[in-house]
């Protein structure tokens, strides 16, 4: 299948595109930060470092060349994984990053799961009871999408750690450390997926291939397991990379909160700190991670939906039209 | 007798408010109140200090509690509404408009400058939530006004996008088809038919956005970026009483409650919003 290797390579060479324009947009912002980036190697302003140190970092920075030599050293840099030392540690970024990469993957993937989880139950529930059962449903998806994170975690440290004692307050290695962060994590992201899958689970309930479904006498429960959640779950699908992004952010919080190691953590200090290299570090490796999620997630949408799969087959106009003619319906 | 339905007439049932557009409308009244005059909620001063009468739970003299300080935190809480409120707002005519710009360039000029503005959208997107924030905030230094910046820059991508989407679905529709084909001049189309169906739409993402940012800039105020602790601004606040949370939770507790109420009153007036527009 040629056209299908060809799709490939475009989709491979756009995630290339995409990360030379992420490294180009923070080289070049971060030269817009007022002060000398050698006096903030050195400990920043307050280090009174001696002009004979400064010229020092600045040879082994490379910061006394051109602008564009050090945009392409430092391109070449981190076409080898180099991602430069940290400020603050002193230490190579590259090993650093990867080091605290693990912690927040465990926690986002479990997050995302239990999400998962809330969601498809939630909105499977509310839409089989009666309307008592729809607006409970869709109230607790409300509020649950509206609860920011750093004031969940502290709800939950206050009920489970200090009123119940059965949780502890700051992340342990074992499982019991991982409850509360993963909960933090995941009931906003359920809120949010529980709304859209709702919304399309309702849609397919009342769309032909349900109906057809029932007239050959399929049961409730086959239509519903078999041919609306399936559906259901699309939108929510093409959303996990949108939904790891706030799991990003979140993990910002629930790490701080819960004295995780992370990515979350170690970017805050570095923001807080100034540490340009590690900032650069954490902002490559997510925008690595993010992107990959966007190609899975392309490719789990195609193996759930085989329409997508043919129509990307076969002539691209018809179906856009296809799709307008289904927005003027619902319009 | 009749064998076919009747045409029904839409009824008014539809237009009536249901109880949580009731209570969210209320509560939308309470916090413009609240923020334009914080006063007649609150009469006392937010950042009057008694050290007497400090951590005390709740009760009639202080509905809330009372702070490290014995300032009363309902009085803060209401004075923050403000603060608060304006940031959200803010936050979200940023990233509105950036995604109106840079929606309505993609959407309208063409596939070359609609392939451009694509992959800017997707080189933002690859900077995920809050990190674009953090980004700028590395390079502007913290504060409320760069925080309140940042979190309109964050959004804006997803704005881009919907709008794009939007402004496409009803280029091809049939009535601007129609148009087209009775030989209406373009700026008439765009000004009578494509701007005003593309307009509606945002309303409701504006609505729907406002509680979205303010979780975010309290966020960013809580992580020591934002509004600094002395403000009465409830991320600000909340993280001032993450320090005694095992003795007075009442400190966090009662502005992230606010937080909560602001954002879901959004999402509720948003998508009765929405309900309406789409039905009208």
């Amino acid at each position: 299948m040629q056209g299908r290797g060809v799709r490939v390579l475009a989709r491979l060479g756009g995630a290339v595109f995409v990360l030379w324009m992420v490294a180009t947009v923070t080289f070049f912002a971060v030269r817009l930060i007022p002060g000398d980036p050698a006096e903030a190697a050195l400990g920043g302003p307050g280090s009174q470092a001696s002009a004979e140190a400064l010229a020092a970092v600045r040879a082994e920075f490379g910061l006394d060349q051109p602008l564009l030599t050090q945009y392409l050293q430092q391109l070449q840099r981190l076409a080898t994984g180099d991602l430069g030392r940290s400020y603050a540690q002193g230490i190579d970024v590259g090993p650093l990053v990867l080091s605290q990469l693990g912690g927040t993957l465990l926690i986002a993937v479990l997050a995302l799961t239990l999400a998962w989880l809330l969601a498809l139950g939630l909105s499977t529930w509310s839409t089989r009871g009666g309307r008592l059962a729809t607006s409970i449903g869709s109230g607790l998806e409300i509020v649950a999408a509206a609860l920011p994170h750093f004031w969940l975690a502290t709800a939950l440290i206050v009920v489970f750690s200090i009123w119940l004692g059965v949780l502890p307050p700051i992340s342990t290695a074992g499982v019991a450390g991982l409850v509360l962060p993963v909960i933090t994590l995941a009931v906003p992201l359920a809120g949010f997926l529980g709304q859209i899958m709702r919304e399309s689970l309702l849609d397919a309930l009342e769309s032909p291939f349900v109906l057809s479904a029932r007239a050959r006498g399929e049961s409730e429960r086959g239509v519903r397991r078999i041919h609306a959640v399936r559906h259901a779950a699309l939108p929510a699908i093409s959303l996990s990379g949108w939904a790891f992004g706030s799991l990003i952010s979140g993990a910002v919080v629930v790490e701080t909160i819960f004295a995780r190691p992370g990515l979350g953590r170690t970017l805050l200090s570095a923001v807080t700190a100034r540490d340009v290299p590690v900032v650069i570090g954490v902002v490559m490796l997510v925008a690595v991670v993010y992107i990959l999620m966007t190609l899975l997630t392309d490719l789990a949408s195609r193996l759930a939906d085989p329409r997508l799969a043919e129509r990307s087959a076969h002539e691209h106009g018809r179906s856009e039209r296809g799709q307008a003619a289904r927005g003027r319906t619902r319009g | 007798m009749t064998l076919v339905p009747l045409p029904t007439r839409p009824t008014r049932r539809r237009r009536r408010l249901t109880v949580p557009e009731a209570t969210a409308l209320l509560l939308a009244v309470f916090f413009l109140l609240a923020a334009v005059a914080p006063h007649w909620v609150a009469p006392g001063d937010p950042l009057a200090i008694d050290p007497l009468s400090a951590f005390q739970p709740s009760s009639w003299a202080h509905p809330f509690g009372t702070d490290e300080s014995g300032r009363d935190i309902f009085t803060r809480v209401v004075h923050g509404t403000g603060t608060s409120l304006v940031i959200g707002l803010a936050a979200t005519a940023i990233g509105l408009g950036l995604g109106i710009v840079l929606g309505t360039l993609a959407g309208m000029l063409g596939p070359v400058v609609d392939f451009a503005v694509n992959r800017v959208v997707e080189v933002l997107f690859a900077f995920p939530g809050l990190l674009l924030a953090l980004v700028f905030i590395l390079i502007f230094g913290p504060g409320v006004v760069t925080s309140t910046i940042a979190v309109g820059l964050s959004t804006a991508p997803g704005y881009a996008r919907i709008i794009r989407a939007q402004l496409i679905s009803v280029r091809r529709s049939a009535f601007v088809e129609a148009a087209t084909v009775l030989g209406l001049r373009r700026t008439q189309i765009l000004t009578r038919h494509i701007l005003p169906n593309t307009l509606a739409p945002l309303f409701v993402l504006g609505t729907l956005g406002i509680g979205q940012a303010i979780v975010w800039a309290a966020t960013l105020s809580y992580l020591g970026l934002g509004a600094e602790p002395p403000t009465a601004e409830w991320g600000a606040m909340l993280s001032a009483g993450r320090t005694y949370i095992t003795s007075a939770w009442w400190m966090s507790f009662f502005p992230g409650l606010f937080i909560v109420l602001t954002a879901v009153t959004a999402t509720v007036l948003g998508r009765a919003l929405d309900r309406r527009l789409r039905h009208a």
